[in-house]
């Protein structure tokens, strides 16, 4: 009898989830499928779109009329460089804070933290005149500095709270050993702390990928993202859902595919460790 | 323990992260305020070079007397506002979902946080025109289905609109971040309140609430602090108009559109004053749970 109960109410969950999980899904779903019909029939009922012939037009006409490969080269570039340079600054500092804590290593994190809560059109004309002033304008340079720089204090804390679940016996044990520092951080270091950079890496390039500010008003045709490029569809010329379409495909299909491998990790990077 | 060589070497490595992060918030923050104090329109040929002129407080009275200035604070608090309870509402009721025994609940899980993944200038244009287009969009579709006029969304009911494609963007997180904290619960303590004749909404309200409070807390905070710079979302539907015209939306127009830069500045100081004060509150409850 009991379980009669549990296993029907398990249907009606089941059920329920998956209808609002389709629902939720559903603009992504949309989407997919519009960028697979011609233009004319992308615009017409969703009854008609789902019976019309499927293509693949869109996908060629998107590369071969708007450079598209070069904007997703400089979004990959753009993404994977400033986390690259953040992790470079960033590993020796969560390092030596979280093996070689002192009394002001709280304080440190908490400001670096701070940091992060910076308004960004609070600081926009002066980094633009930095810019104009350092040639760094609409430069994949320029914009992989910015944002290693907002994206480190993320960086810096993230391997903060994985370092510090690596046991202190075991580097004392290496020390013990007569283990230098260069190899205590090479071989007994970073093999542990290599799970917690993946997930650090992951998290950081889907924000960098994803980061709409700076990438707007930093850049032009040269150095522009994904993100600046699909904004110059805002204004349609003509028939035009299913190139869009085919674009934002392009755009969020290897970052949703990266984002599903990082849920865990999201939870403690976007909450500073705060929730596990 | 740690050995005076060791100690050296660790505040060496942790030079750089210090002075990168320093300059990063010194340098622009104190351009800003300097900015601020000066009437500087580049493009009537005020230059840095030829030396700007100090205006005292005016640009920061002018920003607050401007007639755009409390429609925007408005529109701000009220995207924000909007968000965060449809978000943090929804989130809680999926996240106790989710936590349900089911089938497939993996795949479920991975379709309610892909919005989250999709950049906002994706979101944004997607919904405004294969959704939200009075003519062609899906929406439109469904309400002449029903023999209804179809809505201008972005113009007859903007704010709304924003709101709505917002909080898809960000009902992902809050899901999230509340799902991983209701796994955490004690289920033995729950089913004890059933053995003892607890109904459902008493165990929700007296033991899974509470247990979120933290969660909820944190949820909010750093949504708010996201949500108060949100601006690809108005770039590219709105542009400001209808209403539409966040605090730093404003700005951004008085920097970078009219090129008044001693007046954005000044409300770049508003802005900046305005986020610390929502991190102090994410600041305490972060150190708090920080055992360095």
């Amino acid at each position: 009898m009991a379980r009669a109960v549990t296993s029907r109410r398990k249907i009606i969950n089941t059920v329920v989830a998956w209808g609002i999980g389709f629902l939720i899904f559903f603009p992504i779903l949309w989407i997919v499928i519009l960028s697979f019909k011609a233009e004319g029939d992308a615009i017409r009922t969703p009854i008609e779109v789902l019976t019309a012939p499927w293509t693949f037009e869109n996908y060629s006409i998107v590369q071969a009329r708007s450079n598209y490969s070069m904007h997703f080269f400089n979004s990959v570039v753009i993404s994977f460089g400033s986390t690259i340079l953040g992790l470079i600054i960033a590993v020796p500092a969560a390092w030596s804070m979280a093996f070689v804590p002192s009394r002001r290593t709280k304080d440190i994190l908490m400001w670096m933290l701070s940091t992060k809560m910076l308004p960004a059109v609070g600081v926009l004309y002066p980094i633009y005149l930095m810019f104009i002033q350092l040639g760094l304008l609409d430069t994949r340079t320029g914009l992989m500095i910015v944002l290693m720089l907002i994206n480190l204090p993320i960086i810096i804390w993230m391997l903060f709270t994985y370092f510090k679940e690596i046991p202190v016996d075991i580097l004392e044990a290496a020390r013990m050993d007569g283990a230098s520092l260069r190899e205590e951080i090479l071989y007994v270091l970073t093999p542990m702390a290599i799970p917690g950079m993946a997930s650090t890496v992951l998290l950081n390039v889907i924000l960098a990928w994803n980061e709409a500010f700076w990438t707007l008003n930093l850049t032009a045709a040269n150095a522009a993202p994904l993100t600046a490029f699909i904004a110059s569809y805002s204004s349609p010329e003509g028939l035009f859902y299913a190139k869009l379409s085919a674009a934002s495909v392009m755009a969020i299909a290897p970052i949703l595919i990266l984002g599903w491998f990082s849920q865990k990790q999201l939870v403690r990077g976007l909450t500073f460790g705060a929730v596990k | 323990m740690a050995t005076a060589h060791s100690r050296s070497a660790a505040r060496i490595m942790m030079a750089p992260a210090v002075f990168v992060l320093l300059v990063w918030m010194l340098v622009p923050l104190s351009m800003t305020l300097f900015f601020s104090f000066k009437k500087f329109l580049p493009l009537r040929g005020d230059s840095i070079g030829r030396g700007l002129d100090w205006v005292g407080f005016a640009n920061y009275a002018r920003f607050i007397s401007s007639s755009s200035f409390w429609p925007s604070v408005v529109t701000t608090l009220l995207i924000v506002g909007g968000v965060l309870v449809i978000t943090v509402a929804l989130g809680i009721l999926l996240g106790i979902l989710l936590d349900q025994p089911m089938w497939g609940q993996g795949v479920v899980r991975i379709l309610v946080i892909a919005p989250f993944f999709v950049m906002p200038t994706v979101s944004a244009l997607v919904w405004k025109n294969l959704f939200m287009d009075p003519v062609n969009g899906f929406l439109a579709h469904v309400w002449r289905a029903f023999g209804a006029t179809p809505v201008e969304w972005l113009s007859q009911a903007s704010l709304p609109s924003i709101v709505l494609i917002v909080s898809w963007e960000w009902l992902p997180f809050a899901t999230l971040i509340l799902l991983t904290a209701i796994q955490s619960l004690d289920s033995e303590q729950l089913e004890a309140a059933e053995m003892d004749g607890a109904s459902s909404p008493a165990r929700f309200f007296y033991i899974v609430l509470p247990h979120l409070a933290r969660a909820i807390t944190i949820v909010i905070l750093i949504q708010t602090i996201f949500l108060l710079s949100i601006f690809a979302e108005i770039f590219v539907t709105t542009g400001g108009a209808f209403g539409t015209k966040t605090l730093t939306y404003l700005i951004y127009q008085r920097v970078l559109e009219s090129q008044n830069v001693g007046l954005g500045s000044a409300g770049g100081v508003y802005a900046i004053i305005l986020a610390n004060i929502v991190a102090i509150f994410l600041m305490r409850i972060v150190g708090k749970n920080l055992d360095a």
